[in-house]
């Protein structure tokens, strides 16, 4: 990820030919062997993106690894006004989209999915959550929980969580990479984050903390 | 300016992204500072905010990098010769015959550092210069991205790296390897050798 920044840097100076702009010219000038290096600093964003739609470890690597490829035997049509990562993630993102659909009566349909995304969404739950320990998601029954919650949402709430929350993406960037206007990532973003609450601070908030504690009525953090 | 409950779970996210105009922010705090229920939601939705996005909750599976990178290469075209490499080749074909006399000869009966060296029939040009590593198997072509051990190459002659039990790195030397009598099995093995050795 440091990488990724690191190969950006020359946006605040839009004069310059940055690292990343030269390997991709030397890339598509021929010097394939160097695409690896490009891709690299993007690997964990191009796997989250796939795992956010297909949810499971397997299929996101194989999506992945695809994505990479087609963007390896596409890279010439890449071009220098957009941004390399972007163009990575909506490689990626329709990749898994398409072997979603493929696969769609394999899938389990989620659990809380709202089509009228219009409409306002009421909070169903007001458990008081106000810390979170710092190494929450390093404890694996949280953190199952965590992906089993982002799980059970609809598709197209995974998707801007995902690039919006886990990649830090911003809602400009969220929006080109799903191909959604700035107005959905928004309504989108807002659902999902108040459906994530929902879901969580019953527990994370309360019982779990209790029921993890390893000494009774003291939390083990 | 007054909000309501409803009004605020409207606008939490924006609030949280600081997109709402200064008014309607006053507004919001104004009603957080009174209303359990919309700050219980606010406080939620920023832990919810900073669980996903800590790094290790999402994390690559183990080994992704070095599958992901053996794809690619898979996919990769062998490198196209230059009008040099296919004068080389040219020349490299011509001493075909050289180095399969050579390749009889008593100076190779070193110990081969790998089993998939087969100097006998492997037609590269014993003069043509060629860097190995000391602890390596295989004797590159200058540049070569297989090359475990840049910072310690030693530049020989080919015949030499030969008697000294080198076999030809089965990429760069692959224009030579295609004219001798190496079947595509034997390319297949050795390149797995190679992978070994790189720690993907």
């Amino acid at each position: 990820m440091l990488s990724g920044t690191m190969v950006n840097s020359s946006l605040q100076n839009p004069g310059a030919v940055s690292p990343e702009q030269q390997l991709i010219r030397r890339v598509q000038d021929g010097e394939r062997e160097l695409f690896y290096e490009l891709v690299r600093p993007y690997e964990r964003r191009v796997y989250t993106a796939a795992f956010a739609i297909l949810r499971n470890e397997a299929d996101a690597e194989d999506a992945a690894q695809e994505a990479v490829l087609k963007a390896f035997k596409h890279i010439r049509q890449f071009r220098a006004e957009a941004r390399f990562s972007t163009w990575l993630i909506q490689i990626t993102v329709n990749e898994a989209r398409m072997r979603l659909r493929r696969d769609r009566s394999n899938v389990i349909e989620p659990i809380v999915d709202h089509p009228d995304e219009e409409g306002n969404y009421t909070p169903r739950d007001f458990a008081d959550w106000r810390e979170i320990p710092s190494e929450t998601a390093e404890r694996n029954e949280i953190r199952e929980k965590l992906l089993e919650a982002l799980a059970s949402l609809g598709e197209k709430y995974r998707e801007v969580f995902v690039l919006r929350e886990v990649q830090h993406l911003s809602i400009d960037e969220t929006a080109k990479a799903l191909d959604i206007t700035v107005a959905s990532v928004k309504t989108r973003l807002l659902r999902a984050r108040l459906m994530l609450r929902d879901l969580l601070a019953p527990g994370l908030g309360g019982s779990w903390n209790s029921r993890l504690s390893f000494v009774k009525g003291k939390k083990p953090w | 300016m007054v909000v309501t409950c409803e009004e605020v779970w409207r606008e939490i996210s924006n609030y949280i992204e600081e997109q709402v105009d200064p008014a309607l922010r006053a507004a919001m705090e104004e009603h957080f500072r009174d209303c359990k229920h919309c700050t219980a939601v606010l406080d939620g939705i920023r832990n919810v905010i900073q669980l996903y996005g800590d790094e290790r909750l999402l994390e690559v599976p183990v080994g992704f990098s070095g599958r992901l990178r053996r794809r690619l290469e898979q996919e990769m075209p062998a490198p196209r010769g230059n009008a040099w490499g296919w004068m080389v080749a040219v020349a490299a074909a011509a001493l075909i015959t050289i180095g399969g006399v050579a390749g009889r000869s008593s100076a190779f009966n070193t110990p081969l550092r790998s089993e998939h060296a087969k100097p006998a029939v492997v037609p590269v040009p014993a003069d043509m210069m060629v860097v190995v590593t000391d602890d390596g198997k295989t004797f590159h072509a200058a540049g070569c991205r297989f090359i475990h051990d840049k910072a310690h190459l030693r530049t020989i002659a080919a015949g030499e790296a030969i008697r000294e039990g080198y076999a030809p790195c089965m990429r760069c030397m692959r224009k030579y390897l295609e004219l001798s009598s190496l079947s595509p099995m034997q390319l297949e093995d050795a390149d797995d050798s190679e992978n070994h050795g790189s720690g993907y």
